[in-house]
């Protein structure tokens, strides 16, 4: 029997596929938990734009930047461990895949950095410390905290999945010759990526 | 005899696979099981269970508006019991009812598959649902949940001091669940199909799940963000919807509901496929328009997104939003009538018994008709400006929920009963379970809409004298109806222990899933079979149906499975 071939498939084309599929139809249910958040951003930002453009202007735009730019990289690099994956080369899978950990988690303790600078500032609704009074401000710190935090724990969660994999394809114990799985792993951290790059235009350069 | 004994008999000259109820017995073989039968049977105790004590509070809330002033519990011990009777049941019971546990054990028969696509995320659905249930049944023993199962802010965000936490989280993690069991779905009807076995040959009830899972993807999603909006709201006090910064409680309502009305659908669709397939198989005939059953169905689920203002008629919306909502949701009834249509016209000309299933199932017709045509009152904005939040409401949708889906979650756990256990029920206890079930069912909710017309508003722990007449009728056919729903797990007990062996296919049926033995073996098919017909083939085209056990008349006899009906 072919290594990484689970009931109920028969071929492991055929398994590719369905994960490929299922990954898909997970990253559409995705798009729809993090469209409340969105969704209520839009509104809120159309009904207190003055608020929304004074509190976008007192996010991090440094660590903001150097963020987007760590996560597009960390693409990058998940994208050349899905290629190396697929061409069969173990040894540079392996690279990519704790680069694309790396750069990862340089996002979180960045992002950890700006999240302190945050709170001492106080950036954070019902603060008594806020420092804005326009209408809507707080609004934007309260969208600024779901989204951004959702976000970080679904980054959490892929940098998990990326030392688990790593570690289970160091030991050799990961069925990933033919199989989808880096690519399904692969599709999970676009998307993350993705969700970043509307969030970074909506939260770091809005007001600016 | 025990089950696995007599299970898995083969024909001459083939070994004998061993039923899946053999396949081991220590209570690790279950809870680690990836068999999507026995992951079926997981669930089927599991909401069971939750049915009890969601039934238990409807009971007790009965029980307190038999007399007009509060006297047996206190306003806000009535808070909760609704609460939790509307949490419990919609979560816990009606939306994993018929996909999560019929669904799982008869899609992959239905198909030809050895399982579903993927079996360890069908368990992890599972122990997901488990750990909601957890959650949900831990804010109940701490105190309970006083915002209704609607979670509407501000009042579940900023206000209430119950614990709406810990019963939101629960929802949540549970919503997790039911988003896996939908992609898990997609993909096996994408993937198993076994060969020949295309689309428009697929029976009705895979393709209800197909219609399903897609609501279940794609609405899911925005309940699971809105109750985390108002956990991080209470959490951490970001006032997402709070409007003294601004915030607009309203916006929580659409999100809601974007997931809510769906879930109506959720709730219903299964039903439908259900109630096709007993039909067909009880009055020997092939199902009428079969492909406009199939786009009526697909058609309610797309639709099914964008009708969700109905809801918020009296909110304040804009009258324009109204008109649009209000034609949107008379729009939406018309595939359902195709539906009602069409099971009519399937029953027509046919040779109807009247099996227990059966019964349920045309009792599904009446009740869902009846439900689905008070649809249309509410969807009216002068008349649902009238009756918002009053009894009329609370029987219009008892009527779908209970009428509807429970019926046909019932209708179809007695037609599948001696495929999932390999043993004949009692039919005469079961028809008598059926009959009872729809009289108390209308004795209980019919007098509801008179309430309501008349004025009474839900969730009061109190009313006025004049409307006790209706509210004890009421409440004796709640009686009818709590007999009703435990005579099933009497009989059906009995039936596993003094049951007559079903046989593979004890209603002659058509369908893959009849075609294995009773209970099947682990891996569904000693060979997969090859379809080479469309579905339902109870008689030849163009041919007088005929009376059950004549089969020699059937159109084309399974090709895996030859000359097994006598």
């Amino acid at each position: 029997m072919t290594r990484g071939l689970h009931e109920p498939f028969a071929t492991l084309p055929r398994q590719r596929e369905a994960a490929t599929f299922g990954i898909w139809i997970f990253l559409a249910t995705e798009m729809i938990f993090f469209g409340g958040l969105f969704l209520g951003y839009a509104v809120y930002r159309h009904e207190y734009p003055a608020g929304f453009a004074a509190a976008g202007a007192r996010t991090d735009i440094v660590i903001g930047t150097a963020n987007t730019m760590l996560l597009l990289t960390s693409s990058a690099t998940m994208a050349a461990a899905v290629w190396s994956g697929r061409a069969g080369l173990r040894g540079n899978t392996l690279l990519a895949l704790v680069l694309t950990a790396l750069l990862g988690t340089g996002f979180l303790v960045l992002k950890a950095v700006e999240y302190r600078n945050d709170i001492d500032e106080g950036l954070v609704p019902g603060s008594p410390a806020f420092p804005l009074s326009e209408p809507g401000a707080e609004l934007f710190f309260g969208y600024y905290w779901a989204m951004t935090g959702l976000h970080t724990v679904h980054l959490v969660i892929g940098v998990g999945a990326l030392g688990l994999t790593a570690w289970r394809l160091w030991r050799g114990r990961l069925a990933w010759r033919g199989t989808g799985f880096l690519h399904v792993l692969g599709l999970y951290w676009h998307f993350v990526d993705v969700i970043w790059i509307f969030l970074f235009p909506l939260l770091y350069l809005m007001g600016r | 005899m025990t089950l696995e004994a007599e299970a898995g008999r083969g024909r001459p000259g083939q070994t004998l696979p061993r039923s899946y109820l053999g396949a081991g017995h220590s209570v690790r073989s279950w809870l680690l099981t990836t068999d999507h039968k026995r992951i079926a049977l997981l669930y089927l105790g599991t909401i069971t269970v939750f049915f009890l004590i969601g039934g238990s509070a409807a009971t007790l809330m009965r029980l307190e508006l038999v007399t007009p002033p509060g006297e047996l519990v206190s306003a806000d011990t009535y808070n909760r019991l609704f609460t939790l009777h509307g949490v419990i049941m919609v979560w816990f019971f009606l939306v994993p009812a018929v996909p999560a546990t019929l669904g799982n054990f008869v899609l992959p028969l239905a198909i030809g598959a050895r399982d579903v696509a993927f079996p360890r995320l069908n368990l992890l659905s599972w122990y997901l649902t488990i750990a909601g249930g957890v959650l949900v049944l831990a804010s109940l023993l701490l105190g309970g949940v006083d915002t209704g199962w609607t979670f509407y802010t501000p009042y579940s965000s900023l206000y209430s001091n119950s614990y709406v936490t810990l019963a939101a989280m629960g929802v949540f993690v549970n919503g997790f669940g039911s988003i896996a069991t939908g992609i898990n779905f997609l993909v096996t009807i994408h993937t198993q199909r076994t060969r020949g076995l295309t689309w428009m040959r697929l029976p009705l009830f895979v393709w209800s799940l197909y219609a399903v899972s897609i609501v279940m993807v794609l609405a899911t999603p925005a309940l699971a963000v809105a109750l985390l909006m108002v956990v991080v709201e209470r959490l951490f006090d970001l006032g997402l919807f709070d409007p003294a910064r601004g915030g607009d409680p309203i916006l929580f309502q659409h999100i809601f509901w974007f997931y809510s009305h769906p879930a109506v659908y959720i709730m219903i669709l299964p039903g439908f496929g259900v109630i096709s397939e007993v039909l067909t198989c009880f009055a020997r005939r092939r199902i009428f328009g079969y492909e406009a059953m199939v786009f009526a169905m697909l058609a309610i689920a797309i639709f099914g997104f964008f009708v969700w203002g109905h809801h918020m008629f009296v909110s304040g919306q804009s009258y324009y939003a109204n008109l649009i909502f209000s034609f949107l949701s008379f729009a939406i009834a018309v595939p359902s009538a195709i539906k009602v249509f069409n099971w009519s016209g399937t029953l027509y000309g046919g040779h109807i018994t009247f099996e227990a299933s059966m019964l349920y199932a045309l009792g599904f017709i009446g009740l869902f008709t009846l439900g689905g045509l008070t649809g249309l009152f509410v969807a009216s904005v002068p008349i649902d400006v009238h009756v918002t939040d009053t009894y009329f409401i609370v029987a219009h949708f008892h009527y779908i929920m209970v009428g509807g889906m429970v019926t046909a979650f019932f209708a179809g756990l007695h037609f599948w009963w001696p495929k999932i256990t390999g043993r004949l029920y009692s039919e005469s206890f079961a028809r008598l379970a059926a009959l009872l079930m729809f009289v108390g069912f209308n004795f209980t909710f019919f007098p509801q809409f008179i309430l309501g017309w008349m004025g009474m508003p839900r969730r009061y722990w109190s009313y006025p004298d004049d409307f006790q007449v209706l509210n004890v009728a009421s409440s004796l056919g709640a009686v009818i109806l709590a007999a009703a729903y435990l005579l099933p797990p009497v009989y059906l007990g009995l039936s596993l222990w003094r049951g007559k062996p079903a046989g593979d296919n004890p209603w002659d049926a058509t369908g893959l899933e009849w075609t294995t033995s009773s209970p099947p073996p682990r891996e569904n098919f000693a060979v997969l079979p090859v379809v080479d017909t469309e579905p339902y083939a109870y008689h030849a085209d163009r041919v007088e149906p005929h009376r059950r056990g004549d089969a020699s008349h059937r159109a084309v006899s399974q090709s895996s499975d030859p000359g097994d009906d006598a």
